[in-house]
C-alpha cells in the first residue's frame, strides 16, 4: 500500500527534542528519529512505551545464576568431588563461598550477552543486513524525523516542519511498508 | 528557610530522655559480683524449662571435671556483662557519627567532581554534617575513656593483658593509649576544620557569587580534603573497629568500613530529603535526585558487600587458625545479627532497588533506605560486639537506649542546622544544571 511519508532532517539534538515535542502536540504521527548518536530523553518524547529489555535481562542473570550453581555442582561435588585447601567436598553449601565468584560471573555473563542478542532479535539487526536508514547523512551528522503524512494536508506539515527548524523537508511516496 | 516544628523537637528531646534514662538503667544493672552472674544464669536457666535442665546438667558435668573452671567461666561472662552497656554506648556512637562522616565525604565529593545533579541537595547534606560537632565530642570522650582503660572496651588497653600477650606487646608501638588519642584528636579536628570552612565557603558563596570566588575555594579544599580522608578513615576504621580484635587484622578493612559509611550517610540523605519533600519544603528537588540517591543506595550497598565478600572469602579459603578465628565467632555466636545483616545489607536492596522506577517511589526508597540503616547498625554490631561481650550478647536496654539517645540527638542536630540557611544553594554555579536534572 503506497503511503506518504515526511522526511525532516535537523542539525542539531536539541532542535531536534523540541520538533519531536511540538510535532506531537500537533497530534501528527511520527514514525521513526534516524540520529547519528542515542539522543537522551527522544524515547520518551516520542511517546515511545518504557523498554522491556530491562525485564528479559534479569530473567537471563536468574538463568545465569542457575546454570552456575547447577553446573558447580555437578562438577566439584557430583561428577568428581574435590578437595581443595581441606574444605568439605561432599556438600555444596558447604563449598558455596568459593562458588560465589563464578556464580557472579556467569549471572553477569548470561544476563550480558543475552540481553545483547535479544536487543538486535527486537531491533531485526543481523549481519549483512541492508539498512535502514533513508539518508545517509543520519550517520554523520543529522538527525531525520519521519512524520506519517496519511490524510493530512501536506503542504500545513511541511510549514510546520520547517517552523521547528528543520534544514530540509521531503515528501516521499513509500511503495512498501518493509517494517 | 525550613523552620523546625515544635512536634520534631520535642520528639528528638523525648528520645534523648528516654534514652538517657535507659542507659543509665543499663549501667546500673550491670552484675557486679560473680555471685549475681550465678544468680542471673540459674534464674534464667530455671525460666527457660526443658533447655535449662539440659544446661544445668552440662554446666554440673563441666563442674565435676575442673570446679575452678566454672567459676572462670562465671568471671568471662561477668566481665562481657560489664562491658555490655559501654559496648551498646560505643555501637550506636559511631553508628550516628559514622552516617555524618559518610555525608561528609559524599559532599566532597560533589564539589571535588564539580557534580551538576546534586547542588539542590547541598543544605540538606550540610545540616547532617553538622552532626559531625557534637557526635565527635562524644565519641572522642568515650574514646579517650576507653584507651585509657576507664572501661574495658579494648584489650590492648589493659597492661595487665598486654603483658602476658606477646602479639599485642609487638603492636604498642601504634596500640598505645596516648597514640590512640592524639590520632583521634588529628583524624576530628581534620575533618572538623574542613567541615567547617566548607560550609562557610558554602554561605560565602550565597552571598556574593561574582566570578565564583568561594566556589573555587571549596572546589580545593574538598579535593585536598578527600585525600586527607581516605587515609585518616582507613587509620581511623584500624583504631576505633578493627583494634577490638587485637590479633586479627584485614588489610582491606578501611575499605569495608568505608562503603558502609558511605551507603548509610547516601541513605540518610535521601531519607531527609524526602521528608522534607513530603513537608512541601525543596519544591526544586525532582524524582531525578531521588532516582540517583537511590542509585547510589543500590551500588553502594552491592560495593559493599564485594568487600564483605573479599574479606570474607580470602579468610574463609585460607583456613589459617589466627584469621578465621574472627569468622568462626561470629558464625557460631552471632549467626542470626550475621547473615541477618546479609540480607539487609544486600539482598533486600538488591531485589527492591533493582527496578528502575521504583528508584522514584518515595516510599519504596524510604522503606529500603530503613532497611538500609538497620541492617548497617548491625554490621557495626558485629564488628564490636564479638570481641566485646562475647556470646553474652542481646539486644537489651542498653541497646535499644543507646539508639534513642543518639537518633535524638542526631535529629535534633541536623533538624536544627537545616534552620540555620535557606535550603537552596543559590550561589552555587551548577544550580541551574541541577534545578533542571531530568533522567
Amino acid at each position: 500500500m503506497a503511503s506518504k511519508v515526511i522526511h525532516a532532517l535537523y542539525t542539531d539534538d536539541d532542535v531536534l527534542m523540541d520538533a519531536v515535542k511540538k510535532v506531537r502536540a500537533e497530534h501528527y504521527h511520527i514514525e521513526e528519529v534516524f540520529c547519528p548518536f542515542p539522543v537522551h530523553g527522544l524515547d520518551k518524547a516520542m511517546g515511545i512505551p518504557h523498554t522491556r529489555l530491562a525485564i528479559t535481562s534479569f530473567m537471563y542473570g536468574c538463568v545465569g545464576l542457575t546454570v552456575a550453581i547447577l553446573m558447580m555442582n555437578y562438577i566439584m561435588i557430583e561428577d568428581w568431588p574435590q578437595d581443595i585447601g581441606g574444605k568439605p567436598s561432599f556438600s555444596y553449601i558447604e563449598n558455596m563461598p568459593a562458588f560465589v565468584p563464578i556464580m557472579f560471573e556467569l549471572t553477569v555473563f548470561f544476563a550480558a550477552h543475552l540481553m545483547v542478542i535479544t536487543f538486535y532479535m527486537r531491533s531485526r539487526l543481523w549481519p549483512f543486513k541492508k539498512a535502514e536508514n533513508p539518508d545517509v547523512r543520519t550517520t554523520d551528522d543529522h538527525f531525520l524525523m519521519e512524520v506519517d503524512a496519511g490524510n493530512h494536508d501536506v503542504n500545513k506539515l511541511t510549514s510546520l516542519l520547517g517552523d521547528t527548524g528543520a534544514v530540509e523537508i521531503k515528501v516521499i511516496d513509500k511503495e512498501e511498508d518493509n517494517h | 528557610m525550613y523552620t523546625l516544628s515544635n512536634r520534631l523537637r520535642l520528639f528528638s528531646v523525648i528520645l534523648m530522655v528516654v534514652g538517657l534514662v535507659g542507659l543509665v538503667i543499663g549501667f546500673a544493672q550491670r552484675p557486679g559480683s560473680i555471685e549475681e552472674v550465678k544468680e542471673r544464669m540459674a534464674a534464667h536457666d530455671a525460666h527457660g524449662g526443658g533447655h535449662g535442665e539440659a544446661a544445668v546438667q552440662a554446666e554440673g558435668h563441666h563442674g565435676e571435671e575442673d570446679a575452678h573452671g566454672g567459676d572462670a567461666h562465671y568471671e568471662h561472662v561477668l566481665h562481657q556483662l560489664q562491658n555490655k552497656p559501654w559496648a551498646a554506648l560505643y555501637v550506636a556512637a559511631f553508628f550516628f557519627f559514622m552516617i555524618a562522616l559518610g555525608v561528609l565525604a559524599f559532599y566532597a565529593i560533589q564539589f571535588a567532581s564539580q557534580a551538576g545533579w546534586s547542588p539542590v541537595l547541598f543544605r540538606v547534606m550540610e545540616a547532617i554534617t553538622a552532626y559531625l560537632v557534637p557526635g565527635g565530642l562524644i565519641l572522642f570522650v568515650i574514646l579517650a575513656l576507653s584507651g585509657f582503660h576507664v572501661n574495658h572496651l579494648f584489650v590492648w588497653a589493659d597492661p595487665e593483658v598486654v603483658a602476658h600477650d606477646a602479639l599485642i606487646q609487638g603492636k604498642t608501638s601504634w596500640l598505645n593509649s596516648w597514640g590512640f588519642i592524639i590520632r583521634a584528636a588529628i583524624f576530628l579536628g581534620g575533618w572538623l576544620l574542613y567541615r567547617h570552612f566548607a560550609v562557610k565557603y558554602s554561605r560565602k558563596q550565597d552571598e556574593d557569587s561574582e566570578g565564583n570566588k568561594w566556589y573555587k575555594k571549596s572546589f580545593k579544599i574538598s579535593a585536598g580534603f578527600l585525600v586527607f580522608f581516605i587515609y585518616t578513615e582507613s587509620m581511623m576504621s584500624w583504631d576505633w573497629i578493627m583494634s577490638f580484635d587485637p590479633h586479627w587484622f584485614s588489610t582491606l578493612f578501611g575499605w569495608y568500613v568505608f562503603a558502609s559509611l558511605f551507603v548509610s550517610g547516601i541513605t540518610t540523605i535521601a531519607l531527609i530529603t524526602i521528608y522534607l519533600k513530603s513537608k512541601g519544603y525543596m519544591e526544586f528537588v525532582n524524582n531525578s535526585h531521588i532516582h540517583d540517591l537511590a542509585k547510589f543506595m543500590f551500588g553502594i550497598s552491592i560495593f559493599w558487600t564485594y568487600l564483605w565478600f573479599s574479606q570474607f572469602m580470602l579468610i574463609w579459603y585460607s583456613n589459617i587458625p589466627e584469621e578465621v578465628t574472627y569468622f568462626i565467632t561470629r558464625i557460631e555466636d552471632y549467626r542470626l545479627p550475621f547473615f541477618g545483616m546479609l540480607v539487609m545489607n544486600f539482598i533486600f536492596p538488591l531485589l527492591v532497588l533493582m527496578n528502575s522506577d521504583f528508584k522514584r517511589v518515595n516510599w519504596f526508597v524510604v522503606m529500603a533506605g530503613i532497611v538500609i540503616l538497620c541492617g548497617h547498625y548491625i554490621d557495626v554490631y558485629n564488628m564490636v560486639m564479638p570481641a566485646t561481650v562475647g556470646e553474652s550478647w542481646f539486644i537489651g536496654i542498653s541497646e535499644i537506649s543507646a539508639v534513642l539517645l543518639f537518633l535524638g540527638l542526631f535529629l535534633f542536630v541536623v533538624f536544627r542546622a537545616l534552620t540555620k540557611a535557606p535550603l537552596l544553594a543559590k550561589g552555587n554555579p551548577y544550580l541551574e544544571e541541577s534545578k533542571h536534572f531530568h533522567y
